[in-house]
């Protein structure tokens, strides 16, 4: 049987959402047939991921414009979980973010830890431009 | 944001009654800390014994505490982090910044 899972959802570009987003990545993982690692782990990592990828797409990409939409997809197939986070925004780039090297003025920055700690927790990131808008691709092999 | 607020010698214990710390609450938490430094207290503990989910702007909020407290010689620490807080606070290393307690009670006593 295979344990396909494919949800899509879109909610409104706002950061009152971010629980309930939130909370579907966790429950997912905890529910997710055939997983051997740390459900807990897992739960946790999705939650924070799902939530750090709808910020990053309400606040760089759509602008904080509460008129538009942020959609996102959840592929699960049987080895690998794909997050997809998609904007209708100018976007940005990706590959200018670089790690932060945590020396003591780095460490007391106020923001920039979203895009690290997604790379931190999942397997890939990756952010490119599709028509009308961009997508944020976020892979974890499971 | 529900923040209950005491004070108990000299110390002002703020107690983050929410589930999520996250980018939809995060600034109220920081404009509160702001607020509190701005009009002298010196001494602040946060506690998150019932916060179950911290992000990137929920740290940010507290490190922007931390960097207000440290400009005016006043302190800010923070207690009763669950397992999953803790991890977060890991990740991105900010465990070396601040002063962590695992009671509010040890917190209170470290002043």
């Amino acid at each position: 049987m295979k344990n396909e899972i494919d949800i899509r959802i879109k909610v409104p570009n706002q950061t009152r959402y971010l629980s309930l987003i939130g909370r579907i990545g966790e429950d997912l993982a905890l529910q997710l047939e055939g997983f051997k690692g740390d459900r807990e782990d897992l739960a946790n990592q999705l939650n924070v991921v799902l939530t750090e990828a709808m910020v990053n797409a309400i606040r760089h990409a759509n602008a904080a414009d509460p008129d538009k939409q942020v959609d996102i997809r959840i592929t699960i197939g049987d080895n690998e979980l794909l997050l997809q986070v998609f904007d209708q925004g100018q976007g940005f780039d990706l590959n200018s973010i670089q790690d932060p090297d945590f020396n003591d003025e780095e460490l007391l920055e106020t923001g920039g830890r979203g895009i690290y700690i997604m790379r931190a927790l999942m397997d890939s990131v990756v952010y490119r431009k599709i028509p009308g808008g961009n997508v944020l691709e976020i892979r974890k092999r499971l | 944001m529900n923040i209950k607020r005491e004070e108990q010698d000299n110390v002002v214990l703020m107690q983050i009654k929410e589930e999520r710390l996250d980018a939809h609450n995060a600034d109220e938490l920081k404009q509160e800390l702001g607020r509190l430094f701005e009009a002298g207290r010196t001494n602040v503990v946060v506690d998150l014994k019932e916060v179950r989910f911290i992000d990137s702007s929920g740290l940010g909020a507290l490190v922007s505490g931390f960097k207000n407290a440290s400009a005016r010689q006043a302190d800010l620490k923070l207690s009763g982090m669950q397992s999953q807080v803790r991890s977060m606070f890991e990740l991105t290393r900010l465990h070396r910044v601040f002063d962590i307690y695992t009671t509010m009670d040890e917190a209170l006593a470290s002043f």
